[in-house]
């Protein structure tokens, strides 16, 4: 049977079209096959407890802070997060695989370009306890490659630790170190592991989380709890909350917010 | 072409280290483990969803648990019986499960997959 060119091409575009018609329609029945299953009775929701905000910001007031207070909200977030501690378990040496959600510096590590020429009385010495900023606008977020850390509705930026790869682009993006690396399994520093929250593993980045576990349930992040009244925390959205009464009431300085990535932690010095 | 004897004592030998999985068990399937449910798990009688469900859709509903949970922040799930849990593989499936090796194991190591669950989640000790 001799064809010409011109049926050929008539039989392989009809070809084409059916075949891709049929793929869309298997691919959307298929779809919405799994919509259905998911959907068949059972749902999702919040717990109706569950502290909720548009942008969850904090305060620190320095001038309450001592080194025993900083130990405490340090020692209660890390243990309750199963974060490990290597220099503990392995000496002073594995300073470089450190992990840390919560800490305490000094003044001129954490602002950086504050130069004060003739500093006020013991500000060398004034505790600043650093985190993650959570950032309205956080560069961790778009060096990202796989989504794995994200911003939620409610300002929080989360990892999700399922997703990273241990590529540490957020670590070098991120202008406060505020990203670890967990070089090697974390479970063996781990001292009184807490069976309520999971570990991470080997090759995950990890940071704080601004307790979103405890505000899914109504209560307030750890180092807020232990910081006997140096931290508050709050809804930076709403003009009415505690911490923007605060906010209005004092003079606050954020960490290198010239950099535009406006951080939701804010210092009283 | 000489070399029929070798090339069929060649194939011989090829089939018979080729179906040697087959034979060595003599052409039967090892038996499916039959995973076994703690005393909490037997208490509580039903699960999350019915048990043919979780069978063979466990991982999804996980999947969606982990997703929501942790993409979303939704971290309750109502069950198609109404229900309601809170979606956590550690704190809700191995609080009920805490034999992880008898329950989780044994029919992973059947079906030869490996779960990357416990290199993060916790899961209870063990009682030997």
């Amino acid at each position: 049977m001799e064809k010409s060119r011109r049926d050929f091409l008539k039989i392989a575009g009809i070809t084409i079209l059916g075949a891709g018609a049929g793929s869309l329609i298997s691919g959307v029945s298929i779809s919405s096959a799994n919509e259905s299953a998911h959907k068949a009775g059972s749902e999702f929701f919040k717990n109706p407890k569950a502290l909720t905000a548009k942008r969850w910001g904090m305060v620190v007031d320095t001038r309450k802070l001592t080194d025993e207070i900083c130990e405490k909200m340090q020692n209660a977030c890390h243990r309750s997060h199963n974060v490990p501690d290597f220099i503990k378990k392995f000496g002073k040496k594995e300073k470089n695989h450190e992990i840390k959600w919560i800490w305490e510096t000094g003044f001129e590590n954490a602002f950086p370009g504050r130069e004060i020429e003739f500093p006020r009385e013991n500000l060398e010495d004034l505790p600043v306890v650093v985190m993650c900023n959570h950032c309205e606008n956080p560069p961790c977020v778009r060096a990202c490659p796989t989504q794995a850390t994200f911003k939620r509705e409610d300002g929080i930026v989360m990892m999700d630790y399922h997703r990273c790869i241990g590529c540490r682009f957020c670590m070098a993006a991120c202008p406060f170190g505020s990203r670890s690396f967990n070089f090697r399994d974390p479970r063996v520093a781990i001292f009184d592991q807490n069976p309520d929250f999971p570990t991470r593993t080997k090759g995950v980045v990890e940071k704080c989380n601004f307790c979103a576990e405890r505000l899914a349930v109504g209560k307030l992040p750890l180092c807020v709890e232990a910081s006997e009244g140096a931290l508050v925390f709050g809804d930076l959205d709403d003009p009415k909350s505690d911490i923007r009464k605060i906010l209005a009431d004092n003079y606050t300085i954020r960490r290198k917010s010239e950099l535009g990535t406006n951080p939701s932690v804010f210092y009283i010095i | 072409m000489n070399d029929k004897g070798m090339i069929i004592a060649g194939l011989v030998i090829f089939v018979a280290i080729f179906t040697f999985p087959f034979w060595y068990n003599h052409l039967k399937a090892a038996e499916a483990p039959e995973p076994i449910l703690s005393q909490k798990a037997k208490a509580a009688k039903t699960c999350v969803e019915g048990k043919a469900y979780m069978r063979t859709e466990h991982m999804q509903l996980l999947n969606q648990w982990r997703n929501n949970v942790v993409r979303k922040g939704l971290r309750e799930y109502k069950a198609r019986d109404g229900k309601t849990y809170v979606a956590s593989l550690s704190n809700t499936c191995l609080k009920c499960h805490d034999n992880k090796a008898e329950f989780c194991d044994k029919c992973h190591n059947y079906a030869s997959v490996t779960p990357y669950c416990w290199d993060c989640h916790t899961y209870p000790k063990e009682k030997k």
